[in-house]
């Protein structure tokens, strides 16, 4: 997708995408207004954004692109990875290598060439592979190579030996904690427990002051409606018809000749590298990357935002991401104790009574009322056949049936 | 020079001794009372002679009165002459009388006065309480004083090994005095000697005989190495061969530590199996239902404080009760509308045990909670003096065993083992067969919750009980059930085994979490291989999309 072609796919995404333009608008807008309002307007103003309110959603939106990768393989593929934290660590840990790098002999033993952790580990020179991370480019490069290579391999092995559904799920988890226990060790290199931060700029400018980071919240900004057109393309296009044919019946789309491994391949090394961006643009805003970052529950928290929003609907993650992290902060800063019970409650109704997340709520009510209007043209005429069978198969067979009646888009 | 004095000054005591065993067979013997307190106005040389005789009573008093003389602890009160033993710090507040061991108040400082001993008085009195314990009339006396001249053989006579080897009837004993006896010879001044001794150490474990060995290899000057070829030859092979044996026994030790945490695997992974082979239901609050058992087994602790040994019996069936019964509540409540959607069941599942975690943190406290281990529990055994067992994991192993057997007994053997079968190998089948399919569900969710909470049990006998004790397990029951395979308990018995023994033998070569990551890589790359895992069961509900 090069910059001049993009008005062209630019109308043809968008085109059926009502809300996906409200949500590119509103993001539009909150990048050209939440920065001008911080670093114009006087702070007892009434307009004015704290800087700790612009990092603050600086944050989510990196959750929310976290969200869309989560939602372009679960949502339209049915890969349910329990393990994508760990694509989002990657990313943020390229970045913070970068960063650390940058701190060059300001930091505490005052090292030119290596960070502080290495000089206390009494390391004498760079491991080879933290070498290149003081050029930008060079450590953009890893934020996409890094996750995109590990999918890639893990993908390839996984999904060319159809290891599906549940079972998936379960190797993504224990592929993050894999990564957890590895980079809490200390002869990784990585900072061991205690990560990576201190940072002191990046590009050469401060990451304290207030004008690099609204620039950090318009890269935040611009990187998710990228995202989000990137997503959108993937999904409307031919070969998202594929990975929802895929989602709904897997053998059936590889009975129809298709290479069911090679798209999900495709999608997943896409996914992991929007994972990456992610956490890249999200590590300079929060200053400090962990080993925390891959700890599996983080992982299935974003599981919760996707679902929440509306899984299968790329706006829906977005709107989630957003709702379940305000929730987030509020409640682990007002009532401490509840924040475990909400999440938890939320797991459970959402499964339960909202398939289709918030976003789907309206569609769900507005489908109800058609089908009593349905139902009363069908007292009128004979129903189809098809549907008299289905009501007699075993009552979770049905359950089946109707949930993937319900979830195609 | 200094040996020499030592040997005639022991030929000097045991001719003592033998003239007053002689005497005292003829006259009534000298009670252990008269003759220590004859201690209290003897010099130095009535002193040893004296010690001499003391220790040829036998009485179990005898060592304790030597050693306290020995230490300096030996008092007797001015006044009466009445022998007291006082701690080492020599106030008369911690005074015993020396033979009925009952305390004595109301001394001053200056009532009392400490029975003193010189240094050669002590050198005397150490070998004679060695020679009282070794001609002890208890084998766990003898064995402990002959570990002890293996630690220190410094100040003994070899004559006196000899003898106490020709006296000694118990082989275990007698084996640990040779090699007392060999460790001297390598001190010896003939070759031969030298020799015989280093060819009675081969194959000894204990680690004084290795740090001896290595003491003597390191004596040898670069000409001697040359000029005693073969002895430093010898020395060496039997050296590493001891080496070779010793580490022999710390791969046996691992194996055991990995069949423990496989047992511990087991128990935390056979009840995940029956949920996710019968209802293909993954079940993420598992890891709670574990602890919650292991929260029980806290409360009966609480409830019965007098009865630790006891509460550990009582816990197992309130844990079953406590975690089923719950893992019934989920079923009905919330997993029973999701048929069919694993993934959604995934999820849900999830977040209950993301309540249940905090419920207990809001009851509980964050904190971890102790449990006492009972004491027939504590403790080691010793098989060799190089390997060393610890007695809980050998009852853990057995106990999840017997899980594992009564479980395969209920699956076999009872009609709800049947019709649980039959709804794991067809559910539509099992239900136009009349078998009430949801209620199969409800109870099999129970049994698998409920052995959950066994596991919890046995759980909090390894380590603390906290809120985050079954996330620590979860994610190595899944890897236990995906490459055992699911639905099939040889599958979980065979699985949890080798990933505890892999574990296990992984982490002396690479440490505990690199071997913990190889594991859970090989599992990753296994999976390839094998979807299904290592014992895929055979039955329609395994296809499914």
């Amino acid at each position: 997708m090069t910059q001049t072609k993009q008005f062209g796919p630019l109308t043809r995404l968008l085109m059926n995408d009502a809300a996906g333009r409200k949500l590119l608008l509103v993001l539009v807008l909150m990048a050209v207004f939440i920065p001008l309002s911080n670093l114009l307007l006087p702070e007892g103003s009434f307009f004015h954004v704290s800087t700790y309110t612009m990092t603050l959603l600086g944050k989510y939106l990196c959750y929310a692109l976290l969200a869309i990768a989560v939602d372009l393989i679960w949502g339209y593929c049915g890969i349910l990875s329990l393990g994508h934290g760990a694509f989002f660590a990657l990313g943020g840990y390229a970045m913070g290598m970068y960063l650390m790098r940058q701190i060059g002999d300001r930091g505490v033993y005052g090292n030119p060439e290596l960070p502080d952790f290495m000089v206390f580990l009494n390391w004498t020179e760079l491991p080879w592979y933290w070498l290149g991370f003081d050029q930008f480019w060079f450590a953009m490069l890893m934020v996409l190579l890094a996750p995109g290579i590990l999918a890639f391999v893990f993908g390839a092995l996984a999904f060319r030996s159809r290891v599906t559904g549940v079972y998936l799920s379960i190797i993504t988890q224990a592929l993050t904690y894999a990564l957890l226990l590895a980079f809490f060790r200390n002869d990784m290199g990585f900072g061991g427990n205690n990560g990576l931060t201190d940072f002191k700029d990046i590009l050469g400018y401060s990451l304290q002051s207030d004008n690099t980071r609204a620039v950090l919240f318009v890269a935040s900004v611009l990187a998710l409606i990228l995202g989000y057109l990137i997503s959108r393309f993937i999904v409307t296009s031919k070969l998202g018809r594929v990975l929802v044919a895929i989602r709904d019946s897997e053998s059936r789309a590889r009975f129809l000749g298709y290479r069911v491994e090679h798209y999900k391949l495709f999608v997943f090394v896409v996914s992991s590298m929007l994972a990456g961006v992610a956490g890249a643009l999200y590590v300079p805003q929060v200053g400090i990357i962990n080993p925390g970052e891959f700890a599996p529950i983080n992982s299935i928290e974003i599981i919760i935002w996707v679902a929440v929003g509306g899984r299968g609907t790329l706006f829906g993650a977005v709107i989630g991401a957003m709702l379940v992290n305000y929730a987030k902060t509020y409640f682990t800063g007002a009532f401490a104790e509840l924040w475990l019970f909400m999440l938890g409650g939320l797991f459970v109704l959402t499964t339960l009574y909202l398939p289709k997340g918030v976003v789907g709520l309206w569609a769900q009510l507005k489908e109800k009322y058609q089908q009593k209007k349905y139902q009363a043209e069908a007292e009128d005429n004979p129903p189809a056949l098809n549907t008299e069978t289905q009501s007699k198969a075993a009552p979770e067979q049905q359950d089946k049936l109707n949930f993937v009646q319900g979830e195609k888009v | 020079m200094f040996t020499l004095f030592r040997r005639v000054f022991f030929a000097v005591l045991l001719l003592s001794a033998s003239h007053n065993l002689l005497a005292n067979n003829a006259d009534t013997q000298p009670s252990l009372t008269e003759l220590s307190q004859q201690l209290i106005s003897a010099n130095y040389k009535e002193k040893a002679a004296l010690a001499d005789q003391i220790a040829l009573i036998e009485d179990d008093q005898t060592i304790v009165i030597l050693q306290a003389l020995l230490d300096s602890r030996l008092y007797y009160v001015k006044s009466n002459g009445q022998l007291l033993l006082v701690d080492s710090s020599g106030e008369p507040d911690s005074a015993q009388d020396a033979f009925t061991l009952q305390a004595v108040t109301g001394l001053g400082k200056r009532d009392i006065k400490k029975i003193g001993v010189n240094n050669s008085l002590r050198v005397a009195l150490r070998s004679l309480i060695s020679r009282a314990q070794i001609s002890s009339k208890h084998k766990s006396q003898r064995m402990a004083a002959a570990q002890n001249l293996l630690k220190s053989s410094d100040d003994i006579d070899r004559a006196f090994i000899d003898q106490a080897l020709q006296r000694e009837t118990d082989n275990s004993v007698a084996e640990v005095l040779h090699l007392v006896r060999a460790l001297m010879q390598l001190k010896a001044d003939q070759t031969e000697e030298r020799i015989e001794g280093l060819t009675a150490l081969d194959g000894a474990l204990y680690p004084e005989v290795r740090a001896g060995l290595s003491e003597f290899i390191r004596s040898f000057s670069d000409e001697e190495k040359l000029s005693r070829k073969n002895e430093y030859q010898l020395a060496q092979t039997t050296l590493t061969d001891i080496e070779k044996l010793v580490s022999i026994n710390g791969y046996i030790e691992n194996l055991y530590f990995g069949l423990a945490l496989g047992a511990v695997l087991l128990l935390a992974a056979i009840g995940l199996a029956i949920t996710f082979g019968v209802m293909g239901v993954i079940n993420m609050a598992h890891g709670e239902m574990i602890m919650l058992g292991a929260y029980t087994t806290y409360v009966v602790q609480l409830l019965m404080p007098e009865h630790i040994g006891l509460s550990l019996v009582v816990a197992v069936p309130a844990a079953f009760l406590v975690s089923g019964l719950v893992g019934v509540l989920i079923e009905r409540g919330v997993i029973r509308h999701l048929y069919g959607r694993p993934l959604e069941t995934l999820l849900a599942t999830f977040g209950i045990s993301l309540i249940l975690q905090q419920a207990v943190r809001s009851i509980f406290s964050p904190l971890n909670r102790e449990v006492a281990t009972p004491e027939w529990m504590a403790g080691t055994f010793m098989i060799n003096p190089a390997l060393e067992l610890t007695w809980n994991r050998l009852y853990i192993i057995i106990f999840s065993l017997m899980v594992l057997a009564l479980l395969a007994l209920v699956l076999k053997r009872t009609l709800f083992g049947l019709q649980m079968r039959a709804v794991t190998m067809n559910r539509p089948m099992a239900s136009s067969m009349g078998i009430k399919t949801g209620w199969v569900d409800a109870l099999t969710f129970g049994l698998g919750s409920g052995i959950a909470g066994i596991a919890g049990v046995a759980l909090s006998q390894l380590t603390n009980v906290g809120p985050n004790l079954g996330q620590a397990y979860i994610i190595d029951s899944f890897m236990v059930v995906v490459f055992g395979g699911v639905g099939n308990l040889w599958g979980t018995l065979v699985g949890a085994m080798t990933l505890g023994v892999a574990n296990k033998i992984f982490e002396p070569l690479a440490g505990a979490v690199l071997a913990k990551i190889m594991v859970l890589v090989f599992i990753i790359l296994f999976i390839q291989k094998r979807p299904r895992g290592l014992f895929a069961l055979k039955g329609r509900a395994v296809d499914n999309g």
